[in-house]
């Protein structure tokens, strides 16, 4: 099993939470793991990413080749777009459809998502308002965009379930109930 | 036991299992996180005996107190981002003349491609100017045994090590085996001889008389520790000189299916320096006709290898152009030097704009930018001189405000450059924590000729780009001002918020005609630790 991801998204958005529960279930699949974050100034509303690496085997390079790149994991479709040139040519994108509009010049979103759209392998989901229907917090909207990719991690749905209980069982059970609620929801959404 | 670590974490939980008594640090991208997570194991009594582990003021600081630390007998970590090292570097050059006694190991961070830097800078040429021995790491659970190492290595040669890592290790986790029986702390004890941290240039002279012959030892501890590793390959015409993370790019690319002859080239991995000659003799002595240096920032092997090898052997590497010149490594640029196919991948994205970092809505910067924007349009030519902090970010949209950033303190001591020179209004703008790292000394050159500028100090009461930490000045700016000789009239505090824009300006205004040295403080608490202090105080 060999799993390369890359999580997209603006500084702030969350996208190393989907990447500690991940993380998190993996490890408790005795997979080996290794993630580069970006940490400094490209936090403060810049454009963020973090290769995330999953294998059975031992794990060299932190940094992902281009064209190596199995899923990106995006909370910002222009930001999912970034990326796509480190994509093999069979990989998923899942991706939130909500712009994140901090400049002047962000792109027309249509076109945003028709390039989007325009992979055949893509799950394109307004996590917010499904986060909202899930009774949870906009701040879960990053743990539906991790149930949406469920399908493409190489990692049990239950697994990954506990995994979310494991990593927020220290904020009390209505917090789980929550996230594992978010997740469900952009699980069942996804469709695959 | 098992734990996921940023490379920078493992070599704090390395130093810890090492019987570390203290970090002395100044928080800087990528290094922040080894002193941060010394804190939170304090913090937690997961330590066995408590360490000193409080921001210093500047890396010089930190430098010298963990030199007092290791005079002691006790083992001291001093951690700082590449740049850093220039602040310390008077310490840290004569660390070495004196040697040390309690292990000292020296942490810099390099940030090749300057994600949060000013400069690519190599630290690997501090370990060679010192002339001590310098350890990088390739992988996180390296960095948490060399730094081990690094200790023992320390107190057996009597001398400060180098750690050197760069962004990608520093900041990317993976799984370290940690030990279940730490080291204890060292206990108290004097150096043996005094005159060795006498540094007169009687005893000096001798010092560096040991040093120079110590070099010797170096190399061959180098070419017998067991870190520096030789592998020569089936078609040894081919060699390959690596080093840090540039390994694990090498070994990514290799393994992959389409990986051409160079998978059968001999590879020598570097991870302690001075460079082991030996090996690199026997890769010559296997038949290497060219040897490929792949290695992170500034090409330093390249260069040194160069006069270790016969004309005959071509070196190749970031000089020759085999890899970019500048900027930091990948895979990808590997499997370019090693005349590998790129692999299939859809092209760029032509919609995709750049997205750079902009201050947080509601912070105290943005209102005193305002202001200060506004106040200036009514002067014919102003200066603004800038330094390094979140504040920087005022150099783009919207506010354009400032005209140079240079280094940790400049923006004091330009500006003060440019009144000498004639230049009115002229202005600095510091934060808080810089101004106390590298400020007060340029102040005081101001105040000592009077110089016609206003020191802005934009304190927000804590060191905002690195994530918030201690800012060593906090509560006492004014007085810190008025110690150095700043009159009293002349240091004003205005509170950055969109209602006081009118008062700040006026401020602003008789404080830039005012002929001589003034400082405007603008207070307000950074938007991100207010967010977290309130989340605290409702729990």
């Amino acid at each position: 099993m060999k799993k390369n991801i890359i999580l997209a998204g603006v500084g702030g958005q969350g996208i190393l939470s989907i990447a500690t529960v991940i993380g998190e279930a993996a490890l408790a699949e005795g997979l080996y793991l290794k993630q580069a974050e970006v940490h400094g100034m490209s936090q403060r509303g810049g454009d963020v990413q973090s290769n995330l690496r999953l294998s059975s085997d031992p794990i060299m390079s932190d940094l992902i080749e281009k064209g190596d790149v199995d899923l990106i994991i995006s909370l910002e479709p222009m930001e999912a777009l970034r990326y796509v040139s480190y994509l093999a040519p069979d990989g998923w994108i899942v991706t939130s459809s909500v712009p994140f509009v901090n400049i002047p010049n962000y792109p027309e979103l249509n076109e945003v998502l028709d390039h989007v759209k325009a992979f055949k392998n893509h799950v394109l989901l307004d996590v917010e308002a499904l986060a909202k229907e899930a009774g949870a917090p906009q701040q879960a909207a990053n743990m539906v965009l991790l149930g949406a990719a469920i399908p493409m991690l190489g990692i049990d749905h239950d697994k990954m379930i506990a995994g979310v209980q494991r990593v927020f069982a220290r904020k009390g059970e209505a917090v789980v109930a929550t996230n594992v609620a978010a997740v469900e929801a952009g699980y069942a959404a996804s469709k695959h | 036991m098992k734990h996921l670590l940023l490379g920078d974490e493992a070599i704090a939980q390395g130093a810890l299992d090492a019987g570390l008594s203290g970090v002395y640090a100044y928080p800087g991208t990528p290094s922040t996180e080894i002193t941060e997570y010394i804190q939170m194991q304090n913090a937690k009594g997961k330590v066995q005996e408590s360490v000193f582990c409080r921001w210093a003021t500047n890396e010089k600081t930190a430098m010298e107190a963990a030199l007092g630390m290791s005079y002691m007998g006790k083992r001291a970590l001093v951690c700082m981002k590449h740049v850093g090292m220039n602040v310390c570097a008077d310490a840290f050059m004569n660390s070495a003349i004196t040697g040390v006694n309690g292990g000292l190991v020296v942490v810099a961070a390099d940030d090749p491609s300057m994600h949060s830097s000013q400069n690519e800078q190599d630290s690997r040429f501090y370990g060679k100017f010192a002339m001590i021995p310098t350890i990088e790491p390739s992988n996180q659970q390296e960095a948490y045994s060399m730094t081990q190492a690094a200790f023992d290595l320390s107190e057996k040669m009597h001398t400060p090590v180098l750690l050197r890592v760069t962004t990608r290790m520093a900041h990317s986790r993976a799984v370290v085996e940690t030990t279940d029986s730490p080291r204890k702390q060292n206990g108290k004890s004097m150096p043996e001889n005094v005159q060795h941290f006498i540094l007169l240039p009687a005893f000096a002279k001798k010092n560096y008389a040991e040093l120079v012959a110590a070099q010797s030892e170096f190399v061959r501890l180098s070419e017998t520790c067991g870190m520096n590793r030789y592998v020569k390959g089936m078609r040894p015409e081919r060699g390959i000189l690596t080093c840090g993370i540039a390994y694990n790019y090498l070994m990514e690319v290799l393994h992959h299916k389409d990986a051409n002859e160079w998978r059968d080239a001999s590879v020598l991995k570097v991870t302690q320096y001075p460079l082991p000659k030996t090996m690199i003799e026997q890769m010559v002595k296997d038949g290497a006709k060219e040897i490929m240096v792949i290695e992170e920032g500034q090409p330093v092997v390249e260069e040194l290898l160069r006069g270790m090898v016969p004309s005959s052997v071509a070196v190749t590497g970031r000089l020759t152009g085999a890899l970019p010149r500048m900027g930091e490594l990948s895979p990808d640029c590997v499997r370019t030097a090693l005349g590998m196919k790129t692999l299939e991948t859809p092209e760029v994205d032509s919609l995709v704009v750049s997205r750079p970092p902009a201050l947080c809505q509601g912070c105290g910067h943005r209102d005193m930018y305002a202001a200060l924007n506004e106040v200036a349009r009514e002067y014919a030519e102003p200066r603004i001189f800038g330094d390094i902090g979140c504040y920087t970010l005022g150099a783009l949209s919207p506010f354009h405000a400032i005209h140079a950033c240079v280094e940790m303190g400049a923006s004091v001591t330009m500006a003060k450059g440019a009144a000498d020179a004639g230049q009115h209004p002229s202005i600095a703008v510091i934060g808080d924590s810089t101004f106390t790292h590298s400020g007060i000394t340029g102040l005081l050159d101001c105040v000592n000729s009077n110089a016609n500028v206003v020191v802005l100090i934009s304190d927000n009461l804590t060191t905002g780009m690195t994530g918030g930490q201690d800012s060593a000045g906090t509560g006492r700016l004014e007085q810190i001002c008025y110690g150095v000789g700043v009159e009293k009239e002349h240091v004003r505090v205005v509170v950055p918020l969109p209602k006081n824009m009118e008062e700040i300006k006026q401020v602003l205004r008789e404080e830039i005609d005012y002929k001589g040295t003034s400082v405007v403080i603008a207070r307000r608490e950074c938007i991100q630790t207010l967010k977290r202090h309130l989340k605290q105080a409702k729990k």
